[in-house]
């Protein structure tokens, strides 16, 4: 039934469907970089990256995901560099075989948003593990992100920190990535940990604000690690490498201190740091 | 919803680059994917009416219900099977929009072949006699069927248009809303939701309206005047 | 494409012992038919008296289940250029303009491409359809259709022409359109054969008839005299106008 002339047809049809998205936009060179939806929506790579590729000539294409997929898109050998901020996942990433080297590049920080009534009188203290235990303990909505994300697992530590495991109708798991996490809990007037930037950057911030900030163990390190290339021969190890040598370097350290919004930074290099 | 109105009247007049860059993609992979479903899926459509094979009835039920595939699945699927560690990652296009086009034209295929069965079926119901005199069966009748069929044909791929203009799962998992190469309009407003500037959202989600309604207009029109040059 | 004279023809047709079954009944047996060239022959006979099932045996649409239908240029077969054409009691027409359902079939028959748009002009001129040529097929009038079926079936230059109660739907004014028809076709040597339940139409146009009754035919043979004195029961009963069953 399918005759050779048809089969041709359908081969120029499938061949066209391949290759009919890389006209105009194919750039010579590029690095492929899986990172975090809370990384992307801050702004910071749209404020950086043109300055990475101006002095290098190499793009740079950000897959913004969750940290788990991000991890596991690398791991698929999908991207080229992983730029998250999850340390244990990253060392596990490395020790596995996946990454060449973690690399501390940056950290920003975690901040409890409530709502302004707060019923669960968070606003009383300053530690974070303290103000999670008041709001389980008045069991006053919580939203969380739930998807084993970077700022999930602060979570989590943080609910550890506390000796406190949260079930229960007010604590409310979507699933989603900050800002869908962010709209529900300011629907809900509920309580969530997010992370400075996003929060900044949050366009819908309802009858929430920052109750809880500053505790140390709300700080939030970022890695950058280069797929092995022993492990995917297709990842492009030499740009991938100038890539991560740059944001760790003096350029990339003072472009990042650079990014404001509303006149606030919002990631502090240390890519230097020891045990970072 | 003013502020949203706004946003939208904002955007078309900028002529943004960003902006623009997001609307041509849409265009672009949508109408690829629409153009490949249509060059593969009408011919089978018809076969699928014209001729008899055990089986049959699997395949049109089968494809029927391809219709319901989830975007978010077939994306899913495409994922798998072109992610560098998949079978076919060798060819290196996930997170680009040849993968973006691979993804619609699975959900918009099954849309083609179903409905295209079904008044190719209809028409050969009334034709069937005449066309087997001519010696026009099988695979022969395949030209005499589309071409009859093709004001219902246009709706159909009106349809498939619609459905892979409207989704956001596929595109977004195989495409990975790269900012500047793989952002298109409904992932863009997906993101905007997601950062919670929903004026800005419901801008883009505007513009995407008008843009699928002009569309339509022009198919109808030419519809029309193709109807009226026959009379 | 030669002339219909100066080719060898594919007539004279015989069928013999056809019998179609469906779903367990048998719809027609034991029918015997001959067509010469140039022949014009009429089935006549009430409504399932088998007469368009024999049309489609003979035609290729359907298979019989036992018997043969023998063509002088050997065995032939539905698909593929053949020289018979049918035309149906309701008229098939395409979604487009009356020339241009003539040129698909023109090239459906495998005419060179560069002639088909003046033979088709030609087919129908040469039944004063001419005027019709870009209207939409599908609301010219019932008779008009008819017309242009007829107009074009011709225009594939087939040796033998089957046609199934072409005139059925008709009234009397087109009838009579049709039927002028039929004595252009006969002129150009083209053999018809055609059912009807039309005394009166086997009477002015056929040479021969052959009357169906309950699936076989009862009587045939050459028109006037048949129709002027039936032997059968049957027969008789049919041309006298009682209902046979």
């Amino acid at each position: 039934m399918v005759t050779r002339r048809f089969g041709l047809l359908l081969a120029t049809a499938v061949a066209l469907a391949l290759t009919a998205g890389l006209p105009a936009h194919a750039a010579d060179r590029f690095i492929t970089v899986a990172s975090t939806t809370s990384t992307e929506n801050s702004g910071l790579f749209k404020a950086i990256l043109p300055q990475f590729t101006r002095a290098t000539g190499i793009e740079v294409r950000v897959v913004a995901q969750g940290t788990g997929q991000a991890l596991r898109t690398a791991r698929n050998g999908d991207a080229d560099v992983v730029f998250v901020h999850a340390k244990a996942a990253e060392e596990k990433f490395v020790a596995d075989g996946f990454g060449v080297k973690r690399n501390p590049v940056m950290f920003n920080d975690f901040v409890i948003v409530g709502p302004k009534a707060d019923p669960a009188k968070v606003r009383s203290t300053d530690d974070a593990p303290v103000a999670l235990r008041l709001i389980a303990a008045s069991e006053a909505p919580f939203a969380s992100r739930g998807d084993n994300s970077g700022t999930h697992k602060a979570e989590r530590r943080l609910w550890q920190a506390a000796g406190v495991a949260p079930t229960g109708k007010w604590y409310r798991e979507t699933g989603s990535g900050m800002g869908a996490t962010l709209n529900i809990a300011a629907q809900m007037d509920a309580y969530a940990l997010t992370d400075r930037a996003t929060w900044l950057a949050f366009r819908n911030k309802g009858s929430l604000a920052i109750a809880v900030e500053g505790d140390k163990r709300l700080f939030n390190q970022y890695g950058v690690i280069l797929v092995n290339p022993k492990k995917h021969p297709h990842v492009k190890a030499a740009d991938g490498q100038a890539f991560i040598d740059w944001v760790t370097g003096p350029a990339g350290q003072k472009a990042i201190a650079g990014f404001k919004v509303g006149g606030q930074q919002l990631f502090f290099p240390n890519a230097g740091e020891p045990g970072a | 919803m003013d502020g949203a109105f706004a946003q939208a009247f904002l955007l078309i007049v900028s002529f943004d680059a960003g902006f623009l860059g997001i609307v041509g993609l849409s265009l672009w992979v949508t109408l690829s994917a629409v153009a490949i479903s249509a060059v593969i899926g009408l011919p089978l459509g018809a076969l699928l009416a014209v001729c008899r094979f055990p089986g049959r009835g699997a395949v049109i039920v089968a494809v029927n219900a391809l219709m319901g595939l989830p975007p978010v699945v077939a994306g899913l699927l495409v994922y798998l099977a072109l992610s560098r560690s998949g079978p076919a990652g060798f060819l290196g296009i996930l997170f680009t929009p040849s993968a973006m086009i691979v993804a619609q034209t699975i959900l918009v295929l099954p849309i083609v072949i179903a409905l295209t069965r079904q008044v190719a079926e209809d028409l050969w119901a009334e034709y069937g006699d005449h066309l087997t005199s001519l010696g026009r069966i099988g695979r022969a009748a395949v030209g005499t069927l589309l071409y009859d069929g093709r004001f219902a044909l246009a709706v159909t791929l009106l349809a498939g248009f619609g459905r892979a203009a409207a989704e956001v799962g596929a595109v977004m998992i195989v495409g990975g809303n790269i900012a500047g190469y793989t952002r298109t309009m409904t992932t863009a407003i997906a993101l905007e939701t997601s950062k919670g500037d929903l004026a800005l959202a419901l801008g883009l989600g505007i513009v995407l309206l008008a843009l699928t309604l002009s569309i339509n207009v022009v198919v109808f029109g030419a519809t029309r005047l193709w109807h009226h040059q026959l009379r | 494409m030669t002339p219909v004279r100066d080719r060898p023809s594919i007539l004279p047709l015989a069928a013999d012992g056809l019998r179609f079954e469906a779903r367990g009944a048998r719809l027609i047996d034991g029918i015997d038919l001959a067509v010469g060239r140039g022949e014009c022959v009429a089935l006549l006979g009430p409504n399932g008296s088998g007469k368009t099932l024999t049309l489609r045996l003979l035609h290729g649409l359907d298979r019989p289940t036992a018997g043969t239908v023998r063509w002088a240029a050997g065995t032939d077969t539905v698909a593929g250029r053949k020289r018979h054409a049918m035309v149906f009691q309701k008229p098939v027409m395409l979604r487009r303009t009356a020339i241009a359902n003539v040129r698909h079939a023109l090239a459906a028959a495998g005419f060179p491409r560069t002639e088909i748009a003046d033979r088709a002009q030609a087919a129908l001129a040469r039944f004063g359809l001419q005027d019709l040529a870009a209207r939409p097929a599908r609301v010219l009038s019932g008779g008009e259709q008819q017309r242009l079926a007829i107009a074009r079936a011709a225009a594939l230059e087939p040796d033998i022409l089957f046609m199934d109660e072409p005139t059925a739907a008709l009234d009397p004014g087109a009838t009579r359109q049709i039927e002028a028809m039929f004595a252009e076709l006969k002129r150009a040597g083209i053999a018809l054969v055609f059912s009807t339940h039309d005394i009166g139409q086997a009477r002015r146009v056929a040479d021969r008839v052959a009357i169906f009754g309950k699936g076989r035919i009862v009587e045939q043979g050459p028109a006037e005299r048949t129709l002027a004195s039936p032997e059968t029961e049957e027969a008789r009963a049919f041309v006298a106008g009682d209902l046979p069953w």
